[in-house]
């Protein structure tokens, strides 16, 4: 049953991940410009001969179908192409850069979803209370503010007003170079961008948190665990918050992808040397075959991740079979 | 003999922001030790408030007691504590739902939430509690217990969920079972299986049982004694046969009216007679007898005043103009 279920989502996922590998390909095709018109634009030279040989060394004057076959049939090789921009293969770059971005991920999401579910809780639990209405706006205040501005101020507050947390990069450049410290200052300087990436997604969980308590309150199987003789705190620990979490864990994997794209922003913002950043340098550089390869890379993660939940999901939720 | 629960004067309103709305208003009644009191009434009377507020476990504070006392034993639980609440639900006064899928939480098994009723209120181990469940499981005749107490309500059908919460309800030493419409979501098979659960439990606890129900039929099968409610009040209260056999209130003919009569070898099912119109909404009742909109004997005396509470013999009625000649035996 289980097996089945995994098998078929598993094609489901390379079907998907063919298709997106194919329209990620034809839209970068179709932006005007490609990769020799940079290089020639840099260097300032323009020889049409040389242009030509360029594009010919680079299989770029051979007709679309043929480049996206080519490109297909090495993405099953894991052959994710040859960045020219920064002379290596651009699986190797990807993976360089891959820890950073996942670390950065891995924490705001974390922060998000343990500061959401706190905050909520602590909402719900009190509705309509100065509390709530102190969460509750400034939940709302989070989640209309745009993710470079927050950045920004933060880093104005923390960095340069008070001094306290480094306003950029993964690193300090010489810093003392034993585990502990090294881990240290990696954490000082993951504290700003993993904090301004959840901001949105904190504010997210936490209305959507409340708003599930709210409605788990008004259950029959709420007003059971009342009549146990339970706690209100038990009450809520034990069977409000429990049913709550579901929806936000739904909520989760839709979200990966915005969180990706947010991720671009926090990175650029924060000079941090991830996926997003290279995303970005890959961009105004024309630099197709890295765009590709990390456009195509966080389609497999946000399947990945997605097929976890559900799976998650299912062993959260008994009422839910897998395979049904 | 003294009762154990005694209900005096209890009031509850709802007050959604504006005006304070009487939901229940100045209810009394009691019961004894091993003893059946019914609660009879249409949908939307108010019986499920009064259910509610013995255990104090309304939706405060939308809905709250105003007004009245809850004498349990020698306390008077309307102004108890919360902590002492605490200690009483669930294991001194428990309760059984309407709807019994429902009533259990979704992602835990129903072993686990029977446990969890134990060892609030008993300190033992985890162990010892789930054997406690099983032998609780077996005893309301759940078949394969060993192996269902694992299950998820949703594995179960609603009368093995009900059981589960019956189970759940005996699981202390409960004095006052409050069952509010027990059956009313099962199959006419499993319903009186229920019932005979519930019964089988009174006998060999002494466990009073307040018993809500739509039907006066199965009022007089399980109780001694019965309230009808309309519109938040008692309009009739008494033992349960006389009323069953002669009300004396034109409601709880009209409530009989409503039951198919099986009385001729259960061939012949009466037209179900029902009481035309509805029940008004809390909060807009009529300046005289709340039932006076719907009633067929009505008088000008009953537009214009309110009907107390007053005896008839061993019962009590709220109407000017009740069937007392067939009261007088
Ligand atoms: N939170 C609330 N605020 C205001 N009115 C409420 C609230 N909850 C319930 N009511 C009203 O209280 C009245 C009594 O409800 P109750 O549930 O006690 O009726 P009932 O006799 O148990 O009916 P049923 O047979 O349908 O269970 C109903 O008219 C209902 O609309
Ligand atoms: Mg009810």
């Amino acid at each position: 049953m289980m097996k089945r279920y995994l098998v078929r989502r598993a094609g489901q996922a390379v079907v998907v991940l063919i298709l997106i590998a194919c329209v990620n390909f034809l839209i970068l095709k179709l932006a005007p410009g490609d990769l020799v018109d940079v290089l020639a634009g840099e260097s300032g030279g323009s020889d049409p001969h040389y242009l030509h040989l360029l594009r010919e060394q680079y299989g770029l004057d051979r007709p679309l179908y043929v480049q996206l076959f080519q490109y297909l049939s090495n993405l099953v090789q894991l052959d994710l192409g040859y960045s020219f921009r920064f002379n290596m293969p651009v699986r190797d770059l990807i993976l360089m850069r891959l820890p950073a971005t996942l670390l950065l991920m891995f924490s705001s999401l974390a922060i998000a979803l343990l500061g959401g579910i706190t905050f909520g809780v602590a909402a719900a639990r009190a509705p309509r209370s100065l509390r709530d209405s102190l969460i509750s706006t400034t939940a709302l205040l989070a989640y209309s503010t745009p993710l470079f501005w927050a950045g920004l101020m933060l880093i104005i507050l923390f960095s340069v007003k008070f001094g306290v947390l480094p306003s950029g990069g993964m690193a300090t450049v010489d810093g003392p170079k034993d585990i502990v410290s090294i881990i240290v200052d990696v954490s000082r300087h993951l504290v700003l961008p993993s904090i301004t990436l959840a901001l949105f997604y904190m504010a997210t969980y936490t209305r959507l948190m409340r708003a599930s308590m709210l409605d788990i309150y008004n259950m029959d199987f709420v007003r059971t665990a009342k009549a146990k003789g339970l706690t209100p705190h038990q009450v809520a620990y034990r069977h409000v918050v429990p049913n709550s979490i579901l929806p936000l864990i739904s909520l989760f994997g839709v979200q990966l992808g915005s969180v990706l794209g947010g991720s671009v922003v926090v990175e650029v913002v924060f000079g941090w040397p991830g996926l997003g950043s290279l995303a970005f340098d890959a961009l105004f550089q024309r630099d197709v075959n890295l765009l590709m390869g990390i456009l195509f890379l966080s389609s497999v993660m946000v399947i990945l991740v997605n097929l976890a939940i559900d799976l998650l999901y299912s062993w959260l939720d008994p009422r839910i079979e897998v395979g049904a | 003999m003294r009762p154990i629960l005694e209900v005096r004067e209890l009031s509850i309103h709802a007050s959604s922001g504006g005006q304070p709305i009487p939901l229940v208003e100045k209810v009394s009644f009691s019961v004894e030790k091993g003893a059946t009191l019914a609660l009879v009434g249409e949908s939307g009377c108010g019986k499920s408030m009064t259910a509610l507020s013995l255990m104090r476990i309304l939706p405060e504070p939308a809905v709250r007691i105003v007004g009245g006392e809850i004498r349990f034993e020698d306390e008077d639980l309307v102004s108890a504590s919360e902590r002492r609440m605490e200690q009483l639900r669930g294991n001194i006064i428990s309760m059984i739902f309407q709807d019994p899928i429902a009533s259990l939480n979704p992602i835990q098994t129903v072993g686990d939430q029977i446990v969890e009723v134990i060892r609030t209120h008993n300190p033992i181990s985890r162990k010892e509690a789930r054997a406690r469940a099983i032998e609780l499981l077996r005893s309301v005749r759940l078949p394969d217990a060993e192996r269902r107490i694992n299950y998820y309500p949703h594995r179960l059908s609603g009368g093995m969920c009900q059981r589960v919460m019956i189970a759940m309800a005996m699981a202390g030493a409960p004095k006052v079972i409050i069952a509010d419409e027990p059956t009313t979501a099962l199959d006419t098979t499993v319903q009186a299986q229920v019932m005979a659960l519930l019964r089988k439990a009174q006998t060999e606890t002494g466990t009073a049982i307040i018993l809500i129900t739509h039907n006066l039929a199965a009022a007089a099968e399980a109780a001694e004694n019965v309230a009808v409610m309309y519109a938040g009040r008692i309009i009739e209260q008494g033992p349960v046969r006389e009323i069953f056999l002669s009300p004396a209130h034109p409601y709880t003919e009209g409530l009989l009216g409503a039951i198919p009569d099986n009385a001729e070898g259960g061939v012949e099912i009466a037209p179900l007679a029902e009481i035309p119109g509805n029940v008004p909404r809390p909060g807009t009742l009529p300046s005289g007898c709340a039932f006076a909109p719907r009633c067929k004997n009505v008088q000008q005396r009953c537009r214009n005043e309110r009907p107390d509470l007053t005896a008839h013999g061993n019962r009590r009625v709220a109407c000017f103009f009740p069937y007392s000649q067939m009261i007088a035996q």
